[in-house]
């Protein structure tokens, strides 16, 4: 209410307890702090004030977990409701003694993707909230478990995964899937604008009967989001999995190599709608180990505008990639093209794929290994000979965790689908103050907040939005 | 314009505060200041124009009726003016949430002005004084005082400016273009170029006001009448309900029709707005008629309110048809409209432009950040209606008093007051129109309600020292009887006899199987408090106002305990200060954009920045983690 006479300075700002106190955070956030790879244990951290008891409503074991002193290790089983999901050791360190300096539960568990994930699902169903990017780590600092030479980096911690997230977060989102949230998105907004207007403009715009075309249309929203949130629970509204790029010259056979591996009846988990004219992707499981493969234009040098863009495009796509597969013709001799692609991918996880085994061979392993010491496998992408040692290097090196998901897009998915949940939670809630009669203005808050969620999965805030569609769709009077 | 004189005097009468305006903004601040002790005198360019009305004879209304109560619960003066001078009252939305339930009353515009005039001609250590100020003296960056057209210079320690729509102002209807403020009333010429050389950055604003008819030339048969409520809510919490209960005069309703959209849109080249003779932005909530017919045209009528402009006067205020058309156009329009036929038009509609400041220039305290000691507030500072500027100058008032004294300055955040919502939006987000409040902006609206203003903020006037002991106790007390009334309906169970029962089906509500309480009853949304004394026999004597809190609280207590906890949530941010003296560039990792908007607009605490249009959820992180390594440093 009051504010201090004094504006402060940065000196006199300097050793203040404000700045400390305000630091302390109600929330308790979650996350997966183990890569997402299908190797060794899998780690859900949950760091706040109700870690313990939210660890506690989900832990099933011989003891409680509040009641148990700091920095001891408990087994037991993680419970969703009456499913058990996973056995797993529950590690519990109290505040201030731990990483983020506030209570923290660590629960690892035999790990696979899957498992990892339900776990935290039920950590956030039972009162947690998603961590933002780098929040651990900023809570580390803000709690003084850092010291201040680690400032910057903290920074740039926050910074980056941030950057990160939010490259993922919209553009790993399915295009199908980000103009069904715009819509939706518009809707509610449309009905509570015009609420709104009838609430600030009584005289000139009346709530009669609204309830029930209210009602209507959040019963169809409920569906939607319904269908969507078993989208999201089938890993098919993020294009998630190991992200694999094809790079090669033109006519190596890049695009053969994709048909094979999609062609023959293995899983095609989804048609990724939306990609562009130049990069091809394709969902498939290698016997459990998901890929999202990309095939690209061949890189090359070249004058033409339109083929540079999709060159460039394909050096960008190889340098986020998981995994790189460079496919060589070797029935032609390598050429400046495959050295640059070398030079490109040295430093990234490689299986360079020797194609056209099927004809007269000119480049042979030696000569490759000269430039890139890399798993190397002969195929034939048109005879689809080799296709088997492929899948069992990529799935050896998953196994060995030399490639793992990015796990900021797993992480993604499950705030994007916390959100859902979010979503359908206050639209229901709509729904319910209709049925008993509230207020129109009670049903405004529910729908502003379903509205918020969802523009938290397309990156976008609320902002001036309502004001601007009450004045933009409806005549206000004076 | 620059100003030149060869007269130079100094007046020798001590001053501390001086208010520049005596509309809504100025005479709220100069009362503000003077009840504090601080000697004030207000600069008017009119005497006639004290607390005058120019456009609607309304005060309150949705959300801005929260305001007046929020000014007078503070210890401000428009609520306890307007129950003395209406002439009809109205509790808008009542069929809606209590937070939304918003009062408005239809003023007497001359007997308000004149009733507002009287109390500050009353008010000890506040002069008045007709001059128009042309320069605001500052020496060092802070005010020592200001100069009137007469060369005479006042000194002070304090400078409010609250010069509403005057500024530069012209006036216009068709190509008639007449440099004048509201009502024909002298502009003022000088004192913009003397906030351009202290460096402040200027936006024109437009607005606009419809024409005034002759009550007489009026056929009232055509038209539907609009009564009053029957039981009239006083604005102030310190009016006596019984004492506003008088004799009401209607308004009445009206239609557009095509025709008169027909007669707007051939005329549609000879309006200054669309010809391009107004270069001032028009606010988008109060469209002229020709605004309403082009952008809505699939509309086939509009309505009209003819509202009375007071009880001694025939001049009739034509709502919903502001306009800036040529008047012969205005006539035929007019003219058009059923009931208006012979319609004899006394005051011309037309559209005002005036100079006003991009407000993010303000500390939230309303005190510019480049000069010491001079605020602004009102119109002044891009806001529209009476009632945004009237808690404006409440602020403005209390906060340059506040200074002298060397006591802490009021910043009402937005989980306290509309009050605070206002001025940390005109503050802190980007605008190229009036600001106009709704309640759709407060996000904590359950909490901020018109009902609950004394709890909310009339403990903060009486530490401040505009609300007296006696109303401070009775504010107590009243807490007491709601904290006991609902601990007790809480805990009284009414059984399930016959006479339960039957009260239950007589009111729609399902009869219970077991024994529910008093609270439980209430909580159902075909229930409520009152309706329940016949089977809570030990229900003490409570006034109606405190069974309307207890009513409320109990009713919404899940929505209201949900925004709460978003409070202490928001709180949290608005409480972290950021140093007056950072240097955005040197925190590293900020976006560009960031570092461009947060230094331009310096704000003064994390939970200000975060809502600055350009700083992302990421930055404030970045941020945060900066302050902490300088606090530890």
């Amino acid at each position: 209410m009051f504010f201090e006479q004094e504006n402060i300075s940065s000196a006199e700002y300097a050793g203040t307890r404000e700045g400390a106190d305000m630091m302390k955070v109600t929330e308790t956030i979650a996350a997966i702090s183990t890569a997402m790879s299908d190797s060794g244990i899998g780690i859900v951290r949950i760091s706040g004030p109700d870690a313990f008891e939210i660890a506690d409503r989900i832990y099933k074991g011989k003891k409680t977990l509040s009641s148990q002193p700091s920095h001891t290790v408990h087994y037991g089983w993680i419970k969703d409701g009456e499913n058990t999901i996973d056995e797993v050791l529950v590690m519990l360190m109290r505040g201030p003694h731990s990483y983020t300096g506030e209570d923290t539960v660590e629960i690892d568990c035999h790990g696979g993707v899957f498992v990892v994930r339900k776990i935290l699902e039920t950590v956030l169903k039972n009162g947690a909230r998603a961590a933002e990017p780098g929040e651990f780590t900023k809570r580390a600092f803000l709690n003084g478990r850092m010291d201040l030479s680690q400032a910057e980096a903290v920074i740039d911690v926050i910074h980056s995964k941030n950057e990160y997230a939010l490259k993922n977060s919209v553009s790993q989102l399915k295009g199908s899937v980000q103009r069904k949230i715009s819509a939706m998105r518009e809707e509610i907004l449309y009905h509570t604008a015009y609420i709104e207007s009838a609430l600030d403009d009584p005289e000139h715009i009346s709530l009669d009967g609204y309830g029930d075309t209210l009602v209507e249309k959040v019963e169809e929203l409920l569906k939607e989001l319904k269908k969507l949130i078993d989208t999201a629970d089938n890993g098919r509204m993020m294009q998630e999995g190991i992200r694999t790029v094809i790079v090669g010259k033109p006519n190596a056979g890049k695009s053969s190599l994709l048909n094979a591996l999609v062609g023959e009846e293995r899983a095609i988990v989804t048609e990724i709608e939306g990609t562009t004219r130049d990069i091809l992707e394709e969902h498939i499981q290698l016997n459990g180990v998901s890929l999202n493969i990309m095939d690209t234009a061949g890189i090359r040098k070249t004058e033409d505008v339109v083929e540079k863009i999709g060159v460039d495009r394909a050096k960008n796509q190889a340098e986020d990639a998981d995994l790189i597969i460079f496919v060589v013709d070797s029935s032609r001799n390598l050429d400046e093209n495959d050295f640059e692609i070398m030079e490109m991918i040295q430093d990234k996880n490689v299986i360079v794929l020797l194609n056209k085994s099927d004809l007269e061979t000119k480049v042979t392993k030696e000569m490759i290994q000269e430039h890139l010491d890399k798993p190397m496998i002969e195929i034939s992408a048109k005879e689809e000979e080799g296709i088997y040692e492929l899948e069992q290097t990529v799935k050896e090196m998953f196994f060995r965790g030399e490639i793992a998901f990015n796990d900021e897009v797993y992480i993604t998915n499950v705030r994007q689908k916390e959100a859902l949940e979010q979503a359908f939670t206050s639209l229901k809630q709509v729904k319910r103050s209709i049925e008993d009669g509230m207020p129109e203005d009670f049903y405004t808050i529910d729908l502003m907040d379903a509205y918020e969620a969802l523009g938290s999965i397309t990156g976008e805030t609320i902002g001036e939005d309502l004001v601007n569609e009450i004045f933009s769709k409806f005549c206000m009077g004076k | 314009m620059k100003y030149s004189v060869n007269s130079v005097w100094e007046n020798k009468d001590v001053y501390d505060v001086a208010v520049i305006g005596a509309g809504h903004a100025g005479c709220e601040a100069a009362l503000a200041a003077a009840r504090l002790g601080m000697r004030t005198i207000v600069f008017t360019v009119s005497m006639e124009s004290v607390a005058m009305m120019p456009c609607n004879p309304n005060i309150g209304g949705t959300s801005k009726g929260h305001l007046v109560k929020e000014v007078d619960a503070l210890g401000g003066e428009m609520g306890k003016v307007i129950d003395r001078t209406f002439i009809q009252s109205k509790m808008l939305n009542r069929s809606k949430g209590p937070a939304v339930h918003s009062l408005r009353a239809q003023a007497d515009k001359q007997e308000y002005s004149k009733a507002m005039r009287m109390v500050l001609e009353n008010q000890p250590g506040l002069d008045l004084k007709q001059a128009e100020v042309v320069d605001i003296l500052v020496e060092d960056g802070k005010v020592t005082g200001v100069q009137i057209i007469s060369g005479a210079i006042y000194r002070c320690k304090a400078v409010i400016l609250c010069t509403g729509t005057y500024l530069k102002a012209r006036c216009i209807y068709g190509d008639v273009s007449i440099e004048t403020g509201p009502n024909g009333l002298q502009a003022s010429t000088y004192l913009s170029d003397c906030m351009k050389k202290l460096g402040v950055s200027m936006y024109r604003f437009k607005t606009g006001t419809p024409a005034r008819i002759d009550r007489r030339s009026i056929d009232f048969s055509k038209m539907e009448e609009q009564k009053g409520d029957e039981r009239i809510t006083p604005f102030s919490f310190t009016t006596d309900p019984e004492s506003v209960q008088r004799e009401q005069i209607s308004c009445w309703l009206t239609y557009t029709n095509e025709k008169t959209h027909e007669i707007i849109r051939n005329n549609l080249d000879r309006s200054p707005l669309f010809s391009g003779a107004i270069e001032g932005t028009g606010p988008r909530y109060c469209p002229s008629i020709e605004d309403k017919v082009v952008k809505f045209a699939d509309k086939n009528r509009h309505q009209v309110f003819i509202e009375p402009e007071g009880e001694y006067t025939n001049e009739m205020y034509i709502g919903g048809m502001s306009s800036s058309l040529p008047e012969d156009v205005q006539y035929e329009m007019y003219r058009s409209v059923p009931g208006l036929e012979h319609a004899k038009i006394v005051r011309n509609a037309y559209a005002i432009e005036y100079d006003c400041i991009d407000a993010r220039q303000l500390y939230p305290t309303l005190e510019f950040r480049k000069v010491e000691g001079l605020y602004s507030a009102g119109q002044f500072n891009g806001s529209s209606g009476y009632e945004e500027a009237a808690a404006q100058g409440l602020v403005a008032g209390i906060n340059a008093a506040q200074k002298i004294l060397g006591r802490e300055q009021l910043i009402l955040d937005r989980s306290q007051a509309y009050i605070g919502v206002l001025i940390d939006d005109l503050v802190t987000k980007e605008s190229h129109e009036p600001y106009r409040m709704m309640t759709s902006r407060a996000e904590y609206r359950l909490l901020l309600r018109q009902d609950n203003a004394d709890q909310r903020l009339t403990k903060i006037g009486y530490e401040i020292g505009l609300v007296s002991e006696e109303r401070y106790e009775n504010l107590l007390e009243k807490e007491k009887m709601i904290t006991s009334e609902i601990e007790r309906v809480e805990h009284v169970n009414v059984g399930t006899s016959e006479k339960v029962q039957n009260l239950l089906i007589q009111y729609g509500s399902t009869p219970l199987n077991s024994g529910a309480t008093i609270a439980d009853l209430i909580r159902r949304p075909e229930l409520h408090y009152n309706i329940l004394a016949p089977i809570d026999e030990n229900r003490p004597q409570i006034p109606e106002e405190v069974a309307e809190q207890v009513d409320i609280n109990i009713k919404y207590d899940g929505y209201i305990k949900r925004q709460m906890r978003q409070v202490e949530q928001f709180k949290k941010m608005e409480k972290k200060k950021i140093p007056e003296d950072i240097d955005y560039n040197d925190v590293k990792s900020l976006r560009i954009e960031a570092v461009q908007k947060l230094s331009a607009q310096r704000p003064v605490s994390i939970g200000q920045a975060s809502r600055i249009s350009g700083v992302s959820p990421a930055d404030i992180s970045v941020l945060l983690v900066y302050l902490e390594s300088m606090r530890r440093a």
